[in-house]
């Protein structure tokens, strides 16, 4: 086997993230000689708490300027790191920090990167990995020769490495950095709050474009939308996502959903989240919109036509109904089981 | 002397998103049925790259658009026709395949060669703008290699907003986990920014703008140079469309009370 190299960054706290554990957990499935590399500010709490894992090495570029994620530090620190461990194959978790850097390290290092990898194995007796094409319209195995391999593996994608902590001894790697000109100044949530797509939701409420539309009475009912829309959010905790028709909409400045940027949109031109279950209320469309659900497990969908392309074969049931009718009454049976739990 | 940005945009062509894709075995790579015939646009993220450029280049005076794409010409001036019409700016075409199983590092290659080529760059001024993914690799790789062989060290992915401040301190809001924003800030350029959406909508058609951009269009994709790009090294497997299709269970005719509490019992379920 290969010389294997799963890098990771600390969390705010010092231990490793789920995105990080995953990655290890996929890494050593592989066998053979694994190190482990760690970015952070102080890591030897992460290092410990993989100590367990199977690896033989644990290398560590640390210090205060890596506490920030920035791409002139972290590359630097992953360069280092990559040249220390001799690694032949660098796996490492799809987060946004390792995203923004670990192509550019590949370059530096005359490697090549494959990203969002949903499953490594070895195929016909060479390490293959799979991943998606034209916006997960397409799912492609393949491996490469050339070494050092990145492999950016998306979070949801395998299981998270549990085991004791242990003591780790961690082996101190210098990286030079050139002048730091970028400074990190914080985290800014966005103006729609809790009601984004967040990965660690049970739930994704997928909001088509029809709450906007004209109802029954022939009348929009915007403001109904969004009491009902933020009811449900607050009642369930699920994350919110919008097909793009709804985002486009509000990005031209129409009167649409308030709450709704950019960030809800799923699908071909938005993301793809994992969460176990989806709920779809007013969505419409095909293939490119549907791939936005592409990845939760459990699918259902309240739509007023049983054959839309959002729902027939891709949800695993479609409630005919008027999702104003429908979402109000699950507000309320929700709202009731929170006062008869007392919770 | 002017203190104006010098921004350039990577972008390249994609299928339409509305068309339907299926991959074929190619003499080398694999390859779309009937990849030539499909319509094709301007990669969304990409796209909003350009525009904001544009908007960029609009409230900083002297500023120079380029947009450096790297397709089949053809397809190329089929999306020029289109594109010239969005915003103000300079095309750098090269000829090559824009397919998603080429190689991230050989398009970044041809990328950064052809900003090389470009007269006059000044790296005080220089920002380079692409989408942060594409819609058909969609490996958001290729932007950082880019600026890795251009020696641009202050990159960031997953943009949504550029300010610049008075100063010309740019403070960029990258998107992270959670739905939240990064925000850095970069004493000013050379830095190299991957778009997300943004915040600025798709301009309207402006012909006149499209006729000035054309003019210089054209020659540009006649003197495109050919780049060979593949995948060296490369083994694809096998690539396939999901087949999986839900046996989907059609509720209707229920009052939206039974159908609620079968949501909710379906939404509490571990």
């Amino acid at each position: 086997m290969e010389r294997l190299l799963v890098l990771a960054h600390t969390e705010g706290d010092g231990t490793l993230g789920r995105p990080a554990l995953e990655a290890l957990n996929a890494a050593a499935a592989l066998g053979g000689d694994l190190t482990i590399g760690l970015v952070g500010e102080e890591a030897q709490a992460a290092a410990n708490q993989a100590a367990r894992s199977g690896a033989v090495r644990f290398l560590a570029a640390q210090g205060p300027e890596f506490a920030q994620p920035r791409y002139v530090t972290d590359a630097a620190a992953a360069e280092a790191l990559c040249r220390a461990a001799q690694a032949q194959v660098v796996i490492a978790p799809g987060t946004a920090r390792w995203a923004r850097v670990l192509p550019g390290v590949s370059a530096r290092l005359d490697g090549r990167v494959d990203t969002h990898v949903t499953a490594i194995a070895v195929e016909a007796g060479a390490l293959a990995v799979t991943r998606w094409y034209y916006r997960q319209r397409m799912e492609a195995v393949l491996s490469r020769s050339r070494r050092p391999w990145f492999i950016l593996v998306d979070a949801g994608v395998a299981a998270p490495w549990q085991g004791e902590a242990g003591a780790a001894r961690v082996e101190s790697v210098d990286a030079a950095i050139p002048e730091i000109r970028t400074t990190v100044s914080g985290v800014r949530a966005p103006r729609s709050g809790e009601q984004t797509i967040r990965p660690d939701a049970d739930l994704l409420f997928v909001a088509g474009a029809g709450w906007t539309k004209k109802q029954a009475d022939g009348q929009t009912h915007l403001p109904e939308a969004e009491k009902l829309i933020a009811g449900f959010l607050a009642a369930t905790g699920a994350s919110l996502g919008s097909s793009k028709s709804l985002v486009d909409l509000a990005g031209e400045g129409q009167a649409v959903l308030s709450f709704m940027t950019h960030l809800n949109q799923v699908g071909q031109t938005g993301s793809t989240p994992r969460h176990p279950k989806g709920l779809a209320a007013c969505c419409h469309g095909e293939e490119p919109h549907v791939v936005g659900w592409r990845f939760i497990n459990q699918r259902r969908a309240i739509n007023l036509d049983p054959n839309c392309g959002w729902a027939r074969g891709k949800a695993d049931v479609v409630y005919v109904a008027d999702a104003f009718e429908v979402i109000a009454r699950v507000n309320a049976l929700l709202e009731e089981r929170k006062a008869t739990s007392g919770s | 002397m002017s203190t104006g940005y010098q921004i350039i945009v990577c972008g390249s062509v994609v299928p339409d998103p509305l068309q339907t894709l299926e991959p074929v075995a190619g003499t080398g790579l694999p390859a779309l049925k009937n990849e030539m015939m499909l319509p094709a646009v301007l990669d969304p993220w990409a796209s909003h790259a350009l525009y904001e450029a544009a908007h960029l280049a609009q409230a900083k005076p002297g500023s120079k658009v380029w947009l450096v794409s790297l397709g089949p010409k053809a397809k190329l001036q089929q999306v020029m026709m289109t594109v010239a019409q969005k915003a103000p700016f300079e095309l750098v075409a090269v000829d090559g395949p824009a397919g998603g199983f080429v190689d991230a590092h050989e398009t970044a290659a041809a990328l950064a060669g052809a900003i090389q080529a470009i007269a006059g760059l000044d790296r005080g001024r220089l920002l380079v703008f692409g989408g942060w993914e594409s819609a058909s690799r969609g490996a958001g790789a290729t932007l950082q290699i880019v600026g890795e062989r251009l020696g641009i060290v202050d990159q960031f992915q997953g943009v949504d907003q550029l300010t610049v401040a008075d100063d010309g301190e740019l403070e960029i809001l990258e998107r992270i986990e959670g739905g939240q924003h990064q925000v850095s800030r970069c004493v000013g350029p050379p830095a190299l920014l991957g778009w997300a959406t943004g915040h600025l909508p798709e301009p309207r058609n402006n012909p006149q703008i499209g006729m000035t951009n054309m003019r210089a269009i054209m020659p540009a994709l006649q003197k495109a140079r050919p780049a060979k790009v593949a995948a060296e090294g490369v083994v694809y497997h096998r690539v396939t469309l999901p087949r999986q299709q839900r046996e989907t269970q059609v509720v209707k005719d229920r009052p939206a009370g039974e159908i609620a509490r079968e949501i909710v019992d379906w939404i509490v379920q571990g």
